[in-house]
């Protein structure tokens, strides 16, 4: 395959070159999700944030997702690119391309992605605050990790 | 010898990205609970452990020559 549907880099992402990776003769619609860099997270004021990922299982995690979207919407195609290492406030840390014949499942593949990135994915956040610094953990605030094993197989098809 | 990598919040408590453990069998719960001894990790009880790159369950066998990874809740995205 001349590009890589799921990857983890150290520079700024292109969201143009993960459409054009989802292109489809069949499709009638592409979504995009991009992530960015916020910088107001509850009181606290981000000046940057520091990415870390266990890089090879990390694209092997998006991989799976992708074959994930693909069992549960058909003709789907996905590619997923998530940046790591420091990025400044409003900088992409993430983007998710799905292309679709029709626009529903375009969407809400896209949606299931982002919540499986959040749940299956090594990488971690680092928020560097004017005053101090923490690693973030367990930001869907579900607890997914008490059963030993975040939900990896598909359960609930809607 | 077992290789056990290490990450975020566990990596800066311990100092540095990867230890190695001269075992050559234990199981998923063994390792946490003996990283656990040794390094006072904080995030070891709600970790996940991967064994070569697959998250692997409690009483998942780890050998000699694996790769670990101590995997603390990820907050990608």
């Amino acid at each position: 395959m001349r590009n890589k549907m799921f990857e983890i880099v150290e520079d700024s992402i292109s969201v143009e070159s993960l459409i054009e990776k989802v292109e489809d003769r069949n499709a009638g619609a592409i979504t995009t999700f991009i992530g960015t860099v916020r910088e107001i997270t509850g009181e606290k004021k981000t000046v940057y944030l520091e990415y870390q990922a266990y890089k090879p299982m990390a694209e092997k995690m998006l991989a799976q997702i992708g074959k994930e979207i693909n069992q549960r919407w058909s003709d789907t195609k996905v590619a997923i690119t998530h940046r790591i290492g420091s990025l400044d406030i409003s900088e992409i840390a993430v983007v998710i391309a799905v292309s679709s014949p029709h626009r529903k499942p375009a969407y809400q593949a896209n949606e299931y992605a982002i919540e499986r990135i959040k749940q299956i994915v090594p990488i971690w956040k680092k928020e560097q605050w004017e005053n101090g610094e923490a690693w973030i953990g367990d930001q869907l605030e579900n607890v997914p990790y008490r059963a030993g094993k975040p939900d990896i197989k598909d359960e609930d098809h809607d | 010898m077992i290789e056990v990598l290490l990450f975020a919040q566990l990596q800066e408590e311990v100092g540095k990205d990867k230890v190695r453990l001269d075992i050559k069998e234990i199981t998923v719960k063994e390792i946490k609970h003996q990283l656990q001894t040794q390094f006072d990790l904080s995030q070891i009880e709600e970790s996940l452990v991967a064994v070569n790159e697959a998250y692997a369950l409690e009483d998942d066998v780890i050998r000699s020559g694996d790769t670990v990874a101590i995997i603390p809740p990820v907050s990608g995205g």
